[in-house]
């Protein structure tokens, strides 16, 4: 019958039980769509700093970080193929590179730009380049003349495919080389800086332009689901062909802002939580209030009857409860389903494409719903809207029966 | 006879800013077990405060409360609650029902609040209704029943947890003559049948004259 008298009690007046309804559906809607929504941000920021070249984790010779040159390359990348053959995960895929700073030159422009030699087949299982070609064709193995360039890099210089790029670099004899290419594609990326950056040529093209024999650059590693980088890295680091003459790193190593960001988002949707709370928390507080005033007279009667206080307060708990759990369902449903349609479409950021990709956002956010958040904006309602009942259920228990009595 | 309700040079003051009010001064009686009590007197001489000291609603300032044999002076709020649960009813003027409950689920709260099983409240509570002639009312909710009807409601209440006790606070004030009277009968049958103890408040003479004790309060002193 508790249930009974809370329930018909709400229903008194049935305009301010709705707005407050509104309110809590409204608060959990938010809290569960904007926290999808910045987990959403957070994905696509690891997909796209993962996919761009850096990997899982990834191997350099010792000097390498601090002087990206082609002197401190990978001289023995056979022995580290094996060592990482009997290490990998099944489902891991790793991609060998050259990588130098360069410029780029056609009759107009020129550019500085990052020349990445790629073996074609391997680098599509490990990074972006493999789906990102929009005009042309991707690189071939048999093609060594051919250049991959970004659509903004492109633009910028005025070129279409078919039309030659000269690459200019210094060699491992210190000695500036120049090689002509053939813009064999264009790709898109998430970020004009990656398209503006990055061009892809064969990774033999590149060691025979830079006289680096069959040195590498970098060795950038995809895991499966991207997990277990953490442990991997403690293993590579501890294994003699690598440990001893190569640096490993994990991701979150390689891309700072993108650490940072992530450690701070947690924080940032609980803040969320807790502001959208405060404000509902004022609206229920009242109307909770509002409705223990009306209702003097009957709690002193009920005392009278012989109700202890804390079945009093109890009532009052039980009529907040039933308000907030009505409304967190509804705030629920809403919630995820605006999530789970906005999932498939992504919600289009263009328009701050310049702001998010310096914080390296991508364009296009792909709402993210995971259980512990919408179970923890949903406990903290639940939980503080309870604590903050407290206050109007106390205050009806402290109602004597003479002083109830006579309130009129 | 069994003395049930003992008041001891009780007395109760109400303070108002600087002023002092003192509602009861010294007020000694009994009441033995089945007695049908009327106290009577003008406005301010001290009836309802009286009612509230036996009904253990508020505590005197002097002098002791025994109920059944229970000090009320040694009891906390908690076991005060209990006794009123347990042992005695109350019917009030005016707001005795709880407006979201039918006229059965009115009465069957208390009997809910005692812990009695779902079967047995529904039985009871549709026995005391029909007692008090209200055998098709069991779903009607307080505002769909006139004020007679609810006052009967409210004695049926009071009545079905058995209590040793019924303190009525002027409940016919707010009903015309007819139904007032209506309203006595019934509390006098279930004063005689179940030999409840009543003791009710009134400035009403019908009322007085349907009591078998009256005793008169004046400016808070019991004048006979």
């Amino acid at each position: 019958m508790d249930f009974t008298i809370a329930w018909r009690n709400i229903w008194r007046n049935p305009r301010r039980t709705a707005v407050i309804l509104i309110a809590v559906v409204i608060g959990i809607w938010s809290m569960v769509f904007i926290g999808a929504f910045m987990r959403g941000i957070e994905v696509g920021m690891i997909e796209n700093g993962i996919s761009t070249l850096t990997g899982d984790l990834k191997i350099f010779s010792r000097g390498y970080r601090s002087d990206p040159t082609v002197e401190n390359s990978i001289e023995n990348p056979r022995q580290l193929r094996r060592a990482l053959a009997a290490v990998l995960p099944d489902g891991a895929h790793s991609a060998f590179r050259v990588r130098v700073n360069a410029v780029a030159n056609n009759a107009r422009h020129s550019a500085g730009v990052t020349l990445v030699g790629i073996d074609p087949s391997a680098e599509a299982k490990v990074s972006f380049i493999g789906d990102a070609v929009t005009r042309g064709e991707y690189l071939s193995p048999k093609n060594e003349r051919g250049i991959l360039m970004g659509k903004a890099l492109l633009d910028t210089f005025e070129t279409e495919p078919g039309h030659k790029l000269i690459i200019m670099a210094q060699d491992t004899t210190g000695e500036m080389t120049a090689e002509a290419f053939r813009i064999s594609g264009v790709f898109r990326a998430e970020m004009q800086a990656t398209e503006k950056k990055f061009v892809f040529v064969n990774r033999s093209a590149a060691q025979r332009m830079l006289k680096m024999d069959h040195h590498v650059s970098e060795v950038s590693v995809l895991l499966p689901d991207h997990k277990g980088g953490k442990a991997l890295v403690e293993t590579l680091r501890r294994h003699p062909d690598i440990g001893d003459h190569l640096n490993v790193h994990h991701w979150r190593d390689l891309l700072p802002v993108t650490s940072a960001y992530l450690e701070m988002s947690s924080g940032f949707i609980f803040i969320w939580y807790l502001v959208i709370f405060i404000a509902m928390g004022f609206g229920l507080t009242n109307t909770t209030l509002m409705a223990v005033f009306e209702r003097m007279r009957e709690f002193g009667l009920l005392k009278a009857l012989g109700m202890r206080p804390v079945r009093i307060i109890r009532q009052v708990l039980l009529e907040s409860a039933i308000i907030l759990g009505f409304g967190i369902l509804g705030g629920n449903i809403l919630g995820i389903a605006s999530a789970l349609v906005l999932k498939n479409t992504g919600i289009d950021l263009s328009g701050l494409a310049a702001g998010a990709e310096y914080a390296g956002i991508s364009r296009v956010i792909f709402p993210e719903l995971l259980p512990a958040d919408i179970l923890i904006s949903n406990l903290v309602v639940f939980v503080l809207g309870a604590l903050v009942s407290l206050y109007p259920a106390s205050k009806a228990a402290r109602f004597t029966p003479v002083q109830a009595m006579i309130h009129n | 006879m069994e003395t049930i309700v003992h008041c001891r040079n009780l007395g109760k003051t109400y303070r108002q800013g600087d002023i002092s009010v003192k509602a009861l001064n010294g007020i000694n009686f009994d009441i033995v077990k089945g007695e049908f009590v009327a106290l009577a007197g003008p406005s301010g001489s001290g009836k309802t405060t009286l009612l509230n000291l036996i009904g253990g609603l508020d505590r005197p300032d002097a002098g002791e409360v025994v109920v059944n044999g229970r000090s009320f002076h040694d009891l906390s709020a908690s076991q005060l609650a209990e006794l009123r649960l347990n042992h005695i009813g109350f019917v009030f003027q005016a707001y005795n029902l709880i407006p979201v409950l039918s006229a059965r689920e009115n009465v069957e709260y208390v009997m809910l609040l005692q812990g009695v099983d779902a079967a047995e409240r529904r039985e009871r509570s549709r026995a005391i209704l029909d007692e008090v002639g209200l055998e098709n009312k069991y779903d009607r909710r307080p505002a769909e029943l006139s004020g007679g009807q609810q006052q009967r409601v409210a004695v049926a209440r009071a009545i079905v947890s058995n209590p040793s006790l019924v303190l009525a606070d002027e409940p016919t004030a707010n009903l015309d003559s007819k139904t007032g009277e209506g309203l006595l009968k019934i509390m006098r049958e279930m004063n005689a049948k179940k030999e409840v103890t009543f003791i009710f408040s009134t400035h009403d003479k019908m009322v007085m004259d349907y009591a078998r004790r009256l005793v008169v309060l004046q400016d808070g002193k019991i004048a006979s």
